[in-house]
Formats: structure tokens, sequence, C-alpha cells
């Protein structure tokens, strides 16, 4: 039991955790920006950024894929800021304009280009192979401590604990100004903190973390994180970093058991196969926000009376 | 080629596809107005990957009940059950929980899609070999069209655009003035889902020949570009209405020209390029219109400065206003005034006496509103009260 799961169950859970946590943190003041669905928009645009990636190197390979990726959500953000200013147009249209349309332009290029050959299409953009990121040269536990075991981890690992410790790193630096531009961007600025800066480093580490784990994890991932943890947890108080601790555990909660439950629990139901672990992890992550909406102390809405 | 497929010469499953595409392309358009004027284009996003778990459970049900799981009423009509759902969903969470729409939008839309693709591989287990082909929903897909289905993407258009005619007045007024409705009498819980229901109802019949991902964008880009071209809801519904059909239309034949041409995204970029169009060349609301306004408005500033600068006798350095005063013929090249260029410094001057005057004087408050430093008085006051006012004017003018 142990050597199979070593092997088959804990990288792919460990790199689950990772996306879902490093989505989850800048989702939270994405969410108090009133900017949730800047992750949406950046999920959806990753894949023309991917495609021009390949087109231009003609190898399927985590680096240029990931800069491309990057530049098509900065390409997408500059966009969108752009259209809204020319065409006085309110964010959320100007968002769905570009957003569809970059979209259409990935799939377009993808059909018009010879991939055929290569593990390149719209699907695995969308569900990610989270279950395919095994480590071969495990067995048991004992080869966490065998380097030359180690060497065989499948790259998405260390990968997304970069990213997740990057995105931890800038959280935890940026704290305070952070905090007071999300909640009062008016006297974030009269004190001085450049908010537009701010701002935008927000939507480019969480561009940073949409694209790395998308590579690993499919975009639903990405877009479930980005909102329900952090919204769970708004529902549950009012301090952001009780919130926050909240969006973690929420977090890691939706991929342990979004991954048992698509990986075990067809069997236990007496199917063969396993289901979408990007899916039910999704799954869960909206069901833990339902739960949040029905019982969360702090669910409800601004300026109501307070119940009992 | 082209045109062929344009004017519907290429045979007939190419024909049935661009007249379906053009009806869906209409009726998006229409509906994705209201939700556009009403700030809420995004939560046609939510609705249409809502549909996904719809179609998943629509087919295990069909299978398991031992029909044809690929049935496209069936499909459709699981599709706009779970939409409903979506719906119901995010005006829950945004009424009773403190959560904003946009939040409960991107909730909704990410676990109904993840719950989707769970069932989606469910399905490709329990049919194994013979694959369901739901996968197409996704993307659109028109290979392959018949005609039952062409006629139900083609009914369904029709009847929703019917319904935005029928719906058009109550839904532009919740759309700019929820408040005023309620307040005057109205439902507006009861229209606004009315107009949910209709993207809805668009994103169901849309789903086959655009697929889920990107129906929204027809819903959103036609109207946002037609926002470009008039001030009036009528007219935005119906320009909006012909770039969503034109959209259909030219984006169905163009995929009909070359393999791998996916209709969906096609048609969708022919959308955007007609967004494009509108955003810089649409009269009065466009950039191109804009940046014109704004010269020809800096042009008479500076005209004008320069000519009240001749009048008095005060020299101009500025190079814009020399290169005006030039071509108007008010300066020779040297920079001496012309004749012509005298009197109408001369006519300046007086013209912004006057004003000077209207305006230190109580009695001319509604006119003197409307001093800009630029229009004449002409145009503000009749001849007679201007004589009037050039009576109070001499004694300066003599001292």
């Amino acid at each position: 039991m142990g050597e199979e799961f070593v092997a088959l169950s804990l990288p792919p859970m460990l790199i689950g955790i990772c996306a879902a946590v490093a989505c989850a943190l800048p989702g939270n003041f994405l969410l108090l920006r009133r900017q949730a669905l800047i992750g949406d928009a950046i999920s959806h645009v990753v894949l023309p950024g991917i495609v021009v990636a390949f087109l231009v190197t003609g190898i399927i390979a985590a680096l240029p894929m990931m800069l491309g990726a990057g530049a098509a959500a900065l390409v997408a953000v500059a966009l969108i800021e752009v259209i809204r200013r020319l065409g006085k147009i309110e964010p959320g249209a100007a968002m769905g304009v570009v957003f569809t349309a970059m979209f259409a332009g990935g799939v377009l290029l993808l059909e018009q280009s010879d991939t055929s050959d290569v593990h390149l299409d719209v699907q695995h953009a969308l569900y990610g192979n989270l279950e395919s990121l095994i480590w071969l040269d495990a067995f048991g536990w004992s080869s966490l401590f065998d380097w030359a075991a180690l060497k065989g981890l499948p790259p998405e690992l260390p990968r997304m604990a970069a990213t997740l410790a990057f995105v931890s790193g800038f959280t935890w630096v940026f704290w305070r100004p952070l905090k007071i531009s999300s909640f009062d961007e008016g006297f974030a600025r009269t004190v001085g903190l450049p908010t537009g800066v701010l701002g935008l480093s927000l939507v480019v580490v969480a561009a940073i973390a949409a694209v790395a784990a998308f590579d690993a994890v499919g975009s639903i991932i990405v877009i479930a994180m980005f909102i329900c943890p952090p919204a769970a947890a708004r529902l549950m108080t009012n301090r952001l970093e009780v919130q926050v601790a909240w969006s973690v555990g929420f977090a890691t909660l939706s991929a342990i058991l979004g991954y048992v439950l698509a990986g075990y629990g067809p069997l236990w139901l007496g199917f063969d196969d396993a289901v979408s672990a990007a899916g039910m992890i999704a799954t869960v992550s909206g069901v833990i926000l339902g739960l949040a909406a029905l019982f969360g102390p702090e669910r409800a809405p601004m300026g109501a009376p307070a119940e009992g | 080629m082209i045109w062929e497929a344009l004017f519907l010469q290429l045979g007939y499953n190419a024909t049935l596809v661009t007249i379906g595409a053009a009806l869906l392309g209409m009726a998006a358009g229409a509906t994705g107005v209201f939700l556009f004027l009403g700030k809420r284009a995004l939560v046609s996003d939510a609705i249409s990957h809502a549909t996904l778990p719809g179609v998943g459970l629509a087919f295990i049900v069909m299978v398991l009940l031992g029909g044809d799981g690929r049935s496209l009423p069936g499909l459709l009509f699981g599709s706009a059950l779970s939409a409903g759902l979506g719906l119901l969903c995010v005006s829950w969470l945004t009424r009773a929980t403190r959560l904003s729409e946009d939040a409960a939008i991107g909730a909704v839309l990410s676990v109904f899609f993840g719950f989707g693709i769970v069932l989606l591989t469910v399905i490709q287990s329990m049919t194994a070999g013979r694959q369901a082909g739901l996968e197409t929903f996704l993307l659109g897909s028109t290979a392959g069209m018949l005609w039952d289905d062409a006629v139900i993407i083609a009914l369904g258009g029709a009847a929703v655009l019917a319904l935005v005619v029928l719906l058009r007045r109550p839904m532009a007024a919740v759309a700019f003035d929820p408040e005023y409705i309620a307040a005057s009498g109205g439902d507006v819980r009861r229209i606004e889902l009315a107009m949910m229901g209709l993207a809805m109802a668009i994103t169901v019949v849309g789903l086959k020949v655009v697929g889920l991902i990107l129906i929204v964008a027809l819903l959103i880009i036609p109207a946002v570009a037609a926002r470009f071209w008039s001030e009036r809801v009528g007219r935005v519904v119906v320009i909006a209405g012909a770039l969503g059909g034109a959209s259909g239309w030219i984006g169905a034949g163009l995929s009909a020209t070359a393999p791998n041409l996916p209709t969906g995204p096609i048609i969708v970029l022919v959308a955007f390029a007609l967004f494009l169009v509108s955003l810089l060349l649409a009269p009065g609301r466009g950039v191109l219109a804009a940046a014109l306004r704004h010269r020809r408005f800096q042009r008479r500033v500076h005209l004008r400065q320069g000519l009240l600068a001749l009048a008095q006798g005060q020299p101009i350095y500025e190079g814009l206003t020399l290169r005006l005063m030039r071509a108007a013929g008010h300066l020779r090249a040297d920079g001496v005034a012309t004749e012509t260029g005298r009197a109408q410094a001369a006519r300046a001057l007086l013209d912004e006496r006057r004003w000077h005057l209207l305006r230190s004087n109580p009695r001319h408050e509604a006119a003197a509103a409307r001093y800009d430093g630029l229009t004449p008085l002409e145009r503000v006051l009749t001849p007679d009260q201007i004589e009037e006012l050039d009576r109070e004017l001499r004694p300066e003018g003599i001292t």
C-alpha cells in the first residue's frame, strides 16, 4: 500500500496542494478587490500563449510555454485596460471581449498548426493531467530520503513548490501594503503607497501562479482555487489574517479530498476507472463554499442585521 | 470559394450551418445588449459553463434509460436545467451571503465546469469503445450537423429574438434603473429572470455550434460593439443583432471554405474584428471620432487665442498657433498680419469684450453660463440683445 501510494498518489497530491494554495493566496486579495474574475480571464488566455510558444520554438518544453503563457496574460491585462479606457466600457464587458477573442485565437491556431503528434490540445489545457504525474523511481517511503530516487520526481513538483514559495514570499513581504490597498485604495494612496504598481504586481503574481499551476493541473483548478477557497474563507471571518489561513486550509482540503475521491471514490462505488482529479478538486472546493455559505459564521450580507 | 460560402453555394450542410449560425448570432447579439447595459455581461459566462454537468447527466440518464445518449433535444434540455441551477446559485450567493456577484460568478463557473468534467470522465469509462463525443460541446462542432439539429437551432434563435422584441421595453428599463422600476411598481426580479432566461436559452441553443466556452462571446462582443454606434437602446439592439448575425454568417461561411477552421472560434474572431472596427471608426463614441473632435477643438482654441493676441498687439511664439494662423490666411509667412487677419482679430476682440461685459452683468446670468471662450456671442444672443449690449460697451470704446 505504502509503496504504491508514494509512487502513484503522493506526487500528484503534493502538486495539487501546491497549486491550490499558490492560487488561493493571491485569490484572497483579488476577491477583496472585486477582481475575482481576473483568474478566469488569465486561465483562458493562457491557451493562445502556449500555442504561440509552441509554434515559435517547435518543442513542448516547460520554460518557453510558461514564458508564452505569462506574456499572453500580460497582453490580455493590457488589452482589457486599453479597451476599457478607449471605449469607456465597464471592466467586466471589456474582460469578456478580450479573453473570449484570445481564447478563440488560441483554438484556431491550435487547429491550424500541426500539433497532432504532440500532446497539446484543448482538453489537456482544461483538465490538466494530474493523474499522470507519477514517480516511477519510488519504492516506498524510504525513497523520500534517497537522492537518486528523488531525482526521478516529476519536474512539475519542484516547479510548483518554487511557485508556491514565491507567491507566499510575495504575500508575506507585501502583506501590509496589500492589506491596506485592498481594503481602502484611497487611504493607501494618501499615505503614499504606489497602488497602481501594487495592483498590477498582484495581477502578475496571480498570472505566475495561474501559469505554473495550469501547466501541472489544468485551468479548471486554477479558476476554482482563485475563487472558491478565498470566498469560503471570507464567510468564516472578518479578519484578513484568519481569512488567508482558512483559505489555505480549504485549498489544501479540496486538493487532498478531491484527489482521493477522484482516484478511489469510483473504486469504492464499484466502478473500475478513476474520474478526473482536476474536476473533482474543483467540485470539492465548491461543496466547501456551499457549506460555508450555509453555515459560515460571517456569511450575512454587508449591512444586514446579525442573526439571533 | 469565400464568396460561394457567403452566398450559400457550398452545399446542403454548409448552408444549414451558415443560416443557423446567423440566426443564433442575431438572437445572441440582441439579448446581450440588455446584459451589457445592466453591467451583468459576465453572468452569461457562469450560465454557459454551468451547462456542462447538465449535458453529462442528460447523456447518462438517456443511456441508462436505453436510449441514444446523443439525442440533441435531450442534451439541450439537461444543459438548460443545470444552467438554470447555476443561475439560481449565482443569485443565491449574491443575495444570501456577503460575496459580490463576480465572486459568485467565478465560483459557479468553475465548480459546475469541474463537476461537468468529472461527469465526462465517468461517461468515457461508461461507454468504453463508444466515444460519446460530448467534448464537441466545449468548442462546438458543426461537422455532421443534422437537419433536425439545424431546425432546433434556427427555431430557438428565432424564438429568443421574438421574445427580445416583446420584452425590450421592460428589460431596457430594468437594465438602466432597477430602483425606479421597483418604485413604480414593476416586478424587477421577474424581468431580470426573463433577461437571464433569454441568455440561458441562447447559451443552450448555441452549445452545438459555438460551444460552451465561446458562446459567451456572442452575448458580449456584438453588444459592446453596437454600443459605439448609437445612444438609443432600440438602435443598439438592432445593430447588435445585425453585428451578431453578420459574425455568425461570415464566420460559418469562412469555416466552411477550408478544413481546420473550427466554426465557433472563427465566428468569435469575426465578431471581435467587427468590434475593433466599431471601437476605432464609430462616429461619436469611436476612438478616431474622439481624436478628430479633440483636434478640431484644439485648433479652435489656438486660433482664437492667436487672434486675440494679434488684436492686442502681443507677439505669438507658440508653433501650432503660428501654423494655424498662417494656414487660415491670418498671418503672412513673415509673421505680419494680413488684412483679413486684422479684421478677424478685431472681431474676436470685440466678441471677447462683449462677453466680458455680459458676464459682469447679473441680468445675463443664463447667457453667461454658456461662455467657453470659443462660442461667438452671435450664437447665444439675438442681434437686438447684442445692440443693447453694445450701447453699454461704447463709452469704454470712446475713452
